[in-house]
C-alpha cells in the first residue's frame, strides 16, 4: 500500500510543481515515476493473493480515507497505471508543436490529477472518497477535453461532456445517500443488502450513472464528441481506461448488492448487443479517424457488457460456467480494449501528428511514410477486429465459449441469451473487421489522397516507444493467456462468488491451444515467407503500375474511399441507422455539376437527446421570468430560500 | 404418423419465412396456397385412423378453400391489377426475417407458457400456429400493396385455424367453419374493392390512401 | 496427434486442387462441352510457382505479405478439421471458434492487400466481402450453435461423431435444414454463384476474383492453393453435417466430390443473385439456423 500512496504523492507533487515551476518535465517525471511506483501495489496484491488496504479519518461527515487493492481494484488499476505512463513519454513529443502556442503547464497538471483520480476511484471504498475522485476525474478530463478551447467544435463537445457526466454523478448521488441511509455508514464494507426491490432501482442508477461514463448506448452520445477532441494521449487514456472506470463502478455495485434476478443480466446483454451493434455501425461511418475509435470504443463496451450480462445471467440461474466464462470473458476484454484502444489512438495520433488532419479521406498510402505507426495500427487493428493470434480473440473466444456452453443448456432463458449472444457477437466481430479494414486501408495503404499526407516523416521514439510497448502486451496476452489465470481467477472468484477456478481450469486446455496454435501461426508464416523469398530468388521482380484492367493512368483520386468502402453496409442497416443519401445526378451531355452527399448523424442524439432536450428547454423557458438581471433580487431569493427551510425543518 | 405432421409443421414455419423474405406476388400466393393445403392435410393425417367422415370433410374443404380457391381467385386479381412485386416494403425483406425468427421464439415462449392442453398433434404444432398468426398481423402492416395485405389476411386464418385444429376438439369446427366464411366473403369483398381501386386509381399502393383522411 | 489425422491432413493438401477439377468439368458437361483436364487446378499452380513476379509500384509489404499470411490461416485450419470418423491433428473445446477466427484472418489479409493495390476494382471488391462476409459470420456461427447444441460438444471431431448418436432428437428435417444453411454459408464464403461468380474476370459484378487481380506468380499460386484449401474446409463441414455418424471416412470423401457436382450443377442452372438479393440470402441462412435451435429446443 506504501507504493500506491508513494505513486499518488508523486503525481501529484508533479502536476503541481509543472503548474507552479511552470516546468513542463517535471509532470512528465511525475507522470511516469508515479504510476511506476504505484504499479508495485496490485502486484503485490496479485503475489500475496489478498487485499491491501488503508484507513485513515476524514472530517467530512461520513467520509473516511479508506482505499482498498482488492482482487477488482487490483484488476482494473494495473492498466490505468500502464497505460498512463505510456501516455505520458508520449504526450510529451507529442505536445512539442503547440509549445509556443498554449499552456502546456496546465495539460500536465490535469493529466497527472486525472490519473491520481482514477487511481482513487477504483480503489475508494467510501462513498464519499469515490464520489469526490469520481467528480474530480470527470472535471479534469473535461479541462483536457478542450485543450483546443478556440475551436468551437471542441468546446461543444466539451460542454455534452460535462453535462452528461454530471447526469451520471446525479444518479450515483442518488445511488450512495440511499445506500448509506439504509446502513447508516458510507463505508462500502458497511453496506448490507437491501430489500429485492431496493436492489433493483439500485442497479437500474448504477447503470445509468456508471453506463453514461462507460458510453452505453444510448447514452454514449458524449464520447465521439469529447474522447477525439482531446490530445491523442489523452484520449488514449480516456477511450482506453477512462471508460472502463464506469465498469469497474458497475461491478463494484454490483458485489455490493449481490446477485440479483435474472433481468439484471437480460438488461446488460440487450445494452450489450445494442452498443456493439450501434457502435460498430456508427464507427463504420465515420470520416475522422479518431472519432472512429470513440465509437469503436462504444462498441467493445457493449462486447464487454454482453460478458459481464452473460455473468450475471449464469450466476443468477445457477450455471457456473456460463458465469466463469462470462465474467472472465468479459473482464479479460476490459484489458484487452485498453491495450489495443490506447495503440490506436496513439498511432492515430501519429497520424495526426505528420500528416495535420484526421479526415481519412485525406489520408493514404501512409505505409511507406510512417512504416512503424503503420505496422503498430494494423497490428492494434487486427487485435480489436478480434483475430487471433492476438489478445482481442481470446476475451471474444471466452465469451463465446460460455455462450456456446449455454447453448447446450436445459433452461431456455440461458439458451435464449446464449444465441442471442453468439449472434451479435458474430455480427459485431464482421462489422468491426469491415470498420478496422478500412480504417488502416484508406489511412495507411494505397496511394496518398491529398499533399500533406505525400511529406510525413516517421514520429521520433518517445511516440514510438509506447506504441511498441502497447502492441507487444496485444501480442503477450494474444499468446500467453493461459498465464493470466491467476488475476483473472482471483477477480472472478470474488464476482461470481463461487470457486471459479475449477471451471475456469476447465477451459485453460483450450487457451493452452490457442497458445500453441498462434505460435504455429507465427512460425508457419515464416516458413511460407521463407519459401516465397527462396522460390522468387534470382527469378525477375518487377514494379510497374497497378494493372487496373488495363487503365493506364491510374491516379490516386481514382482509389475507393472511406465512404464507398462502408456504402453496402450502411445501405443494408440504412433503415435502423437512418443514414441519408443526397444524390444529384449528371444529366444532359455535358453535364456541368452533379452531387453525391451521404449522412450518418447518430440517432441516438437526433432522435432521442435532442428532442427532449429541445422540450427541457422549452418548458425552463417559462421560468425565465425568474432571472431579471437585478442583484438584490437574487439576494432576496437566497433569504427566502433560508427562510422556508427554516420553516420547513423547524416549523 | 407423428414424424410426418412434424415435418408439415415445419414446413408449416418455414413457408412462413418464405412469406416474410420474398417479393414476387405470384411467390406469396404460391406459397400461401401450399401453406392452404398443408392444413388441409394435417387433420387427415391426424385422424386416419379414426375415419371420422365429418372431420375429413371439413378438412377437405379447408384445403380446398385455403389452397385452390382463394389463390386463384388472388390470381385472377393479380392478372386484372398487373402488379408482379412488393416494391418497397414498409420493413425490408431481411428484417422482416430477422422480425420472423423474433416471432419464432415469442411464439415458442408464448406456447411454453400457455397451460398444457392434451397436445393434439405435436408440441410444436401450438408455437407454428403463433408464429403463422404474427406472420399474418406483420404482413398486414408491414407491406404496401392491398393484394399483400389480403395475403397477410389469408395467412392470419391460417394460424388460427392451425390454432383450432391443434386444440383438438376443444373448438368446435363449427365455429372454425363460420371463420372460414367469414375469410371467404373478405376475400371475395376485397377482390371486387381492388379490382374498383385499381381501376379508379391505376395502382394498389395502400400507403396513398392515406391521402384521403380528410 | 495420431497417424490417421496426419493423413487425413495430407489427403486434404493433395486433393483440394481437385475439387475445382471437379466443378469445372460438371460445369462443361452442363454446357455442353469437353472443358479443361481434371488436373487443370495442379498444371496451373505449379506453373505459376515456376514464374518470376510483377508488383504495382503503389504496393506495400502488406500486398505481400497477404497470400503468405492467407496460406498459412488455412493450414493451421486445416489441422482443426475432423474428416467423418477421423478426429482433428488439434481437437480442443471451442475449436471451431479458432477455425472461423482463422479463416476471419485469412479475409482480413487478401482485403488489404487488395486495398493496397490502390485501384477502384479491387477496393470494390474488398468493400463487398467486407459486406457480405460480416452477414455470413453471424450465419456460420448460429449453424455452429445448433450442431453444438445437438451433439452437446464444443470441439468438432465430437460434434460429427455424436451428432446423430443420440436419438431422442432424431427428428430428421433438423439436419436437413442446417445443411442447407451451411450449404449457402459454403457458397457465399467461396465466392461460387449464386453469390459471386468464379468465371467473370473482369465484371463489376465480381468480388473475389478482383481482389487477386494483381498479383502474379507465386503468390497467385498461393492463392489458388488457399482458395482451394478453404473449399475443401467449409466443404468437409457441409459433408460432415450431413453424413454425421458414418463410421467411414471414405464416406466422407466422396461425399466431398459430390458436393463439388452439386456446386458444379447449381453454378449451371442458377444465375448470379442481384446484389442487392445476397444480404437477404444470408440473413435467410442464419434465420434457418435459428429455426433449427429454436425448433431444438421447443
Amino acid at each position: 500500500m506504501n507504493f500506491f500512496l508513494a505513486g499518488l504523492c508523486i503525481l501529484i507533487t508533479g502536476g503541481l510543481m509543472a503548474w507552479l515551476l511552470r516546468r513542463e518535465s517535471v509532470g512528465l517525471i511525475g507522470a511516469i515515476m508515479g504510476p511506476l511506483m504505484a504499479l508495485l501495489a496490485p502486484i503485490q496484491a496479485w503475489r500475496h493473493g489478498k487485499a491491501l488496504s488503508i484507513s485513515m479519518p476524514w472530517n467530512v461527515p461520513y467520509g473516511s480515507f479508506f482505499l482498498e487493492i482488492d482482487a477488482l481494484s487490483a484488476f482494473f488499476l494495473a492498466p490505468i497505471l500502464a497505460i498512463s505512463a505510456l501516455g505520458a513519454l508520449y504526450g510529451f513529443e507529442y505536445l512539442i508543436p503547440y509549445r509556443n502556442k498554449r499552456n502546456l503547464r496546465s495539460v500536465w497538471f490535469f493529466y497527472n490529477i486525472l490519473v491520481a483520480s482514477m487511481m482513487i476511484v477504483v480503489t475508494a471504498k467510501n462513498g464519499i472518497l469515490f464520489l469526490t475522485a469520481w467528480e474530480t476525474m470527470a472535471l479534469a478530463s473535461f479541462f483536457l477535453v478542450i485543450f483546443e478551447a478556440e475551436r468551437p467544435e471542441t468546446l461543444n463537445a466539451g460542454w455534452s461532456y460535462l453535462i452528461a457526466s454530471h447526469m451520471g454523478t446525479a444518479c450515483l448521488l442518488v445511488l450512495f445517500i440511499w445506500l448509506g441511509r439504509l446502513n447508516g455508514t458510507l463505508d462500502f464494507n458497511g453496506f448490507g443488502v437491501a430489500g429485492a426491490r431496493e436492489a433493483g432501482f439500485m442497479f437500474l442508477l448504477a447503470v445509468l450513472g456508471f453506463g453514461i461514463k462507460a458510453g452505453f448506448f444510448p447514452l454514449h452520445v458524449w464520447l465521439p464528441e469529447a474522447h477525439p477532441a482531446a490530445p491523442s494521449h489523452v484520449s488514449a487514456l480516456m477511450s482506453g481506461v477512462m471508460v472502463k472506470t464506469g465498469i469497474y463502478g458497475l461491478l463494484q455495485v454490483y458485489l455490493l448488492l449481490g446477485p440479483g434476478p435474472a433481468w439484471w443480466g437480460w438488461l446488460l446483454i440487450s445494452i450489450g448487443a445494442l452498443s456493439g451493434l450501434f457502435g460498430a455501425l456508427f464507427a463504420l461511418a465515420q470520416h475522422d479517424l479518431k472519432r472512429l475509435l470513440a465509437y469503436s470504443s462504444v462498441e467493445n463496451i457493449g462486447i464487454i457488457a454482453l460478458g459481464l450480462g452473460l455473468g450475471m445471467l449464469g450466476r443468477t440461474l445457477n450455471d457456473p460456467f456460463l458465469a466463469t466464462l462470462g465474467f472472465c470473458g468479459g473482464l479479460l476484454h476490459v484489458l484487452n480494449h485498453g491495450l489495443f484502444k490506447s495503440l490506436l489512438f496513439l498511432s492515430a495520433g501519429a497520424v495526426v501528428h505528420v500528416t495535420g488532419t484526421r479526415d481519412m479521406e485525406r489520408l493514404g498510402g501512409l505505409i511507406k511514410r510512417i512504416p512503424w505507426t503503420a505496422a503498430l495500427f494494423l497490428l492494434g487493428a487486427m487485435a480489436i477486429s478480434g483475430l487471433p493470434p492476438l489478445n482481442g480473440f481470446v476475451s471474444e473466444f471466452l465469451i463465446l465459449l460460455g455462450a456456446f456452453r449455454g447453448i447446450s443448456s436445459l433452461s431456455p432463458q440461458v439458451v435464449a441469451a446464449s444465441a442471442t449472444s453468439i449472434a451479435s457477437l458474430a455480427l459485431i466481430g464482421g462489422l468491426a473487421i469491415a470498420c478496422f479494414i478500412r480504417a488502416f486501408g484508406v489511412s495507411f495503404l494505397g496511394e496518398p489522397r491529398a499533399k500533406r499526407a505525400q511529406g510525413a516523416h516517421e514520429v521520433r521514439w518517445p511516440m514510438l516507444f509506447p506504441m511498441v510497448v502497447l502492441a507487444a502486451g496485444c501480442l503477450m496476452v494474444g499468446i500467453g493467456s493461459p498465464w493470466l489465470d491467476r488475476p483473472l481467477t482471483l477477480v472472478v472468484a470474488a464476482i461470481s462468488g463461487q470457486q471459479s477456478g475449477q471451471f475456469l481450469a476447465d477451459s485453460i486446455p483450450s487457451l493452452l491451444s490457442l497458445t500453441m496454435l498462434g505460435t504455429g501461426f507465427l512460425v508457419l508464416v515464416a516458413l511460407l515467407a521463407g519459401f516465397r523469398i527462396w522460390l522468387l530468388h534470382g527469378r525477375p521482380v518487377e514494379e510497374a503500375l497497378t494493372w487496373d484492367c488495363g487503365y493506364a493512368r491510374p491516379s490516386s483520386r481514382m482509389q475507393y474511399t472511406a465512404s464507398s468502402f462502408a456504402q453496402p453496409l450502411m445501405n443494408f442497416f440504412a433503415a435502423i441507422t437512418g443514414s441519408t443519401t443526397r444524390f444529384k445526378p449528371l444529366d444532359r451531355f455535358y453535364p456541368v455539376a452533379a452531387e453525391f452527399t451521404t449522412a450518418t448523424p447518430d440517432i441516438a442524439r437526433t432522435r432521442l437527446f435532442d428532442p427532449v432536450f429541445r422540450k427541457v428547454r422549452h418548458a425552463l423557458m417559462k421560468l425565465r421570468w425568474i432571472q431579471h438581471g437585478h442583484p438584490q433580487l437574487y439576494v432576496l431569493y437566497i433569504a427566502i430560500t433560508l427562510l422556508t427551510l427554516f420553516l420547513w425543518k423547524l416549523g | 404418423m407423428s414424424s410426418w405432421i412434424e415435418l408439415a409443421v415445419l414446413f408449416l414455419i418455414l413457408s412462413n419465412f418464405a412469406l416474410l423474405g420474398a417479393s414476387r406476388v405470384t411467390t406469396l400466393i404460391q406459397v400461401a396456397a401450399g401453406q392452404g393445403i398443408l392444413l388441409g392435410l394435417l387433420p387427415l393425417l391426424a385422424h386416419a385412423k379414426q375415419g371420422n367422415l365429418r372431420l375429413i370433410a371439413v378438412a377437405l374443404i379447408a384445403g380446398l378453400l385455403k389452397g385452390v380457391i382463394f389463390p386463384v381467385m388472388l390470381g385472377r386479381a393479380l392478372r386484372e391489377a398487373n402488379i408482379r412485386r412488393e416494391v418497397e416494403p414498409f420493413v425490408g425483406y431481411s428484417l422482416s426475417l430477422i422480425l420472423g425468427v423474433f416471432a419464432l421464439a415469442c411464439s415458442f415462449w408464448i406456447a411454453s407458457r400457455l397451460p398444457a392442453t392434451a397436445l393434439f398433434l405435436s408440441r410444436k404444432a401450438l408455437p407454428a400456429a403463433f408464429s403463422t398468426i404474427l406472420t399474418g398481423f406483420f404482413m398486414i402492416v408491414a407491406r404496401r400493396k392491398a393484394l399483400t395485405q389480403v395475403l397477410g389476411y389469408l395467412v392470419l386464418e391460417n394460424g388460427i385455424y392451425l390454432f383450432s385444429i391443434s386444440l383438438g376438439q376443444k373448438i368446435p369446427f363449427a365455429v372454425e367453419l363460420g371463420v372460414l366464411l367469414d375469410v371467404f366473403v373478405a376475400v371475395f369483398v376485397m377482390g371486387i374493392a381492388m379490382f374498383h381501386i385499381n381501376r379508379e386509381f391505376d395502382h394498389l399502393d395502400v400507403g396513398q390512401l392515406s391521402a384521403l383522411k380528410d | 496427434m495420431s497417424v490417421p489425422s496426419l493423413v487425413h491432413m495430407a489427403i486434404a493438401m493433395i486433393t483440394a486442387p481437385l475439387i475445382f477439377g471437379i466443378i469445372n468439368r460438371t460445369k462443361s458437361l452442363f454446357g455442353g462441352r469437353e472443358g479443361p483436364p481434371l488436373l487443370q487446378q495442379y498444371f496451373d499452380i505449379a506453373k505459376l510457382l515456376q514464374k518470376g513476379t510483377v508488383y504495382s509500384r503503389t504496393t506495400s509489404w502488406v500486398f505481400r505479405a497477404g497470400p503468405v499470411i492467407g496460406l498459412a490461416c488455412v493450414l493451421i485450419a486445416l489441422a482443426l478439421l475432423p474428416l467423418g470418423p477421423l478426429p482433428a491433428l488439434c481437437s480442443f473445446p471451442g475449436d471451431f471458434i479458432v477455425m472461423i477466427g482463422l479463416l476471419a484472418v485469412m479475409r482480413f489479409f487478401t482485403m488489404l492487400a487488395a486495398i493496397d493495390a490502390g485501384s477502384s476494382f479491387e477496393g470494390m471488391g474488398a468493400s463487398r466481402e467486407a459486406t457480405f462476409s460480416a452477414l455470413a459470420e453471424p450465419a456460420l456461427f448460429l449453424c455452429f450453435a445448433a450442431i453444438s447444441q445437438k451433439a452437446a460438444s464444443l470441439s468438432l471431431s465430437d460434434m460429427f461423431l455424436r451428432h446423430s448418436g443420440d436419438a431422442t432428437h432424431g427428428s430428421a428435417p433438423a439436419p436437413a435444414l442446417l445443411a442447407v444453411a451451411l450449404f449457402v454459408v459454403f457458397l457465399a464464403e467461396n465466392a461460387r454463384i449464386p453469390v459471386d461468380d468464379p468465371n467473370t474476370h473482369l465484371e463489376l459484378t465480381m468480388i473475389h476474383e478482383v481482389m487477386a487481380l494483381d498479383y502474379g506468380g507465386p503468390d497467385l499460386a498461393f492463392i489458388f492453393y488457399a482458395s482451394a484449401l478453404k473449399l475443401w474446409i467449409l466443404g468437409a463441414l457441409v459433408v460432415n453435417v450431413v453424413l454425421s455418424g458414418i463410421e467411414s471416412a471414405w464416406a466422407v470423401l466422396a461425399g466431398l466430390f459430390f458436393l463439388a457436382i452439386i456446386v458444379g450443377a447449381v453454378e449451371s442452372t442458377m444465375a448470379r443473385l442481384k446484389l442487392l438479393r445476397v444480404p437477404q440470402l444470408l440473413i435467410g441462412a442464419g434465420a434457418l439456423a435459428m429455426l433449427t435451435l429454436i425448433v431444438a429446443m421447443g
